[in-house]
């Protein structure tokens, strides 16, 4: 046992931080850093404000910018080298805040009186919840390459990236949804008596009252979406869970398995811990003040 | 409104709706429940669309047409029974809210015009508040003064003392009364007797979607011409 808890200190930067040049691992460092920061930014309820999606957007452009180099005389870092904790983060927060504006469009879209967008919408959401999200990371890992031109190629990452983000809006979409039929029909009717139209009405009344009554369970989604990034593994990114099984498959560490495993669902736990217990306060103290 | 009818399915909410509504003229329209004065007022801001007849408001006719329902609505407004105030917005950002977006009101201009309302309706210390701090005729207040900033010519009231405890109902017909006073004209669903006899011009008796009976308070009350109308007077005045 004492030779498997040696594994964890002997590799515990290539565990948590992937195959990133060594002498460049102060970058994912500070990226995971950035990450957490949006976190604990996005909780502060002082921080509802108009600018916050202006602020996803700069630290999430800094963080893959600080991963892949390029300004600033940051050497040039391929995705192939990104891994660990940073790589589960970034699919994590970017998939989760790229289907957040889709998402919020197919439940409006679920709801229109308009039958064409109406049916556009409940087809995609049933097809992206009814079909596993493997098959949909195998797809674009493998099928996407062939449907392109020769010479033309994405990204792995982008593609598994853009795979998750596209299963994930419908699953928020469901959750906004339940939050815009929580809205009382009043308040739609007195924003149109007031002259609102349905855009500046949804935007202005419905939306932010149907955002704060799903917010328990949009934390609840993004638990069990930060686990669900594991799933590139299976197509050969290197994320917390990947870096781990590499570590363990390594003949020199054989028998490392445990402790290995151990440290890498603390480290998932301590996440999903700390989200949760959010959850619980965020909810508690939306019911004391009523919604407002 | 001409001869206006409306269904829900087979239901006739409204049979030929007659009502011509002069300036500044304070209309009380009553009846059970279920007689459609409810679904009329609210078929004169387009919250409800009629099938037949013609509804028009200072010159503009609700065709179903977005626009005119968009010019329609910005010279009528409406209190709801349940208040419908903004609750994720303070009191004073509820009522800028609609001067903003749909007047493109500079926001210095909308609050000192929110605030001229909410004195008039005698709340001006809750402005900063949310609605959920207010108690309901504090509410309803503010939601009257929501309606005032955009400066209606005609205010729908669709039963504004229904959801209030007894001892508030005094402190909003009051506000009504004092609006009407100014020469607002004003449609008003409500069983306030009391209210209708003083401020109306005319009382309208709903019952089965048509209008049974219309008369000047005094008259409607003191001397009712159809069976109906004495029945449900008997019933709520006592």
């Amino acid at each position: 046992m004492s030779a498997g808890w040696a594994v964890v200190h002997e590799r515990f930067r290539f565990i948590l931080l992937g195959a990133y040049p060594r002498d460049q691992q102060w970058r994912p460092a500070l990226a995971i850093v950035l990450f957490v920061a949006l976190y604990v930014l996005s909780a502060r309820r002082a921080c509802w404000r108009p600018w916050l999606p202006a602020a996803w957007l700069a630290i999430l452009t800094g963080a893959i910018v600080l991963m892949r180099g390029g300004p600033l005389g940051l050497a040039r870092v391929p995705t192939e080298s990104w891994g660990g904790l940073p790589l589960t983060l970034l699919l994590a927060t970017v998939g989760f805040a790229a289907a957040f504006p889709p998402g919020v469009a197919l439940a409006l879209g679920r709801r229109s009186a308009l039958p064409a967008i109406r049916a556009l919408s409940i087809a995609y959401i049933e097809v992206m919840r009814g079909v596993p999200l493997v098959t949909f990371l195998f797809m674009a890992s493998l099928m996407f390459p062939l449907f392109v031109p020769a010479g033309f190629t994405i990204d792995k990452l982008l593609r598994a990236q853009a795979a998750l983000a596209l299963v994930q809006a419908a699953y928020l979409a469901e959750v906004v949804r339940a939050g815009l039929e929580a809205v009382p029909a009043g308040q739609r009717e007195a924003a149109a008596s007031l002259g609102l139209r349905f855009g500046p009405a949804t935007v202005l009344v419905v939306l932010p009252q149907a955002l704060r009554i799903s917010i328990p369970a949009l934390v609840n989604t993004f638990i069990g979406f930060f686990k669900d990034t594991t799933l590139v593994t299976v197509i050969g990114l290197f994320d917390l869970l990947g870096t781990a099984r590499a570590v363990i498959v390594d003949p020199r560490w054989f028998g490392a398995a445990v402790p290995v495993y151990l440290l890498v669902a603390a480290v998932y736990f301590t996440f999903c811990f700390a989200v949760s217990r959010y959850s619980q306060h965020i909810e508690r103290s939306l019911m004391a003040h009523g919604h407002q | 409104m001409q001869g206006v009818h409306k269904r829900y399915g087979a239901f006739p909410a409204l049979s030929d709706i007659n009502l011509q509504v002069r300036r500044g003229e304070r209309i009380v329209i009553c009846g059970p429940s279920g007689s459609g004065k409810s679904t009329l007022i609210r078929c004169i801001n387009g919250l409800e669309r009629h099938q037949q007849g013609r509804i028009a408001v200072d010159g503009v006719e609700l065709t179903g047409d977005p626009r005119a329902t968009d010019a329609v609505r910005r010279e009528v407004g409406m209190v709801f029974q349940q208040f419908n105030l903004f609750p994720h917005l303070t009191v004073l950002e509820n009522c800028t809210l609609a001067p903003m977006w749909v007047k493109k009101m500079p926001r210095r201009e909308a609050r000192d015009l929110a605030m001229h309302y909410l004195h008039r309706v005698r709340i001006p210390e809750q402005a900063a508040k949310h609605p959920g701090q207010l108690s309901g005729g504090q509410q309803q207040r503010a939601a009257i003064a929501r309606s005032l900033c955009m400066r209606p010519k005609l205010m729908l009231f669709d039963e504004p003392t229904s959801a209030l405890d007894p001892e508030m109902v005094q402190e909003v017909i009051e506000t009504m009364v004092s609006l009407a006073e100014e020469g607002m004209t004003m449609l008003c669903v409500t069983h306030e007797m009391g209210f209708a006899r003083q401020v109306a011009d005319r009382v309208i008796f709903m019952d089965a979607g048509q209008i049974v009976e219309a008369n000047r308070p005094d008259a409607f009350f003191d001397a009712p011409q159809q069976a109906r109308t004495r029945l449900f007077l008997s019933r709520i005045v006592h």
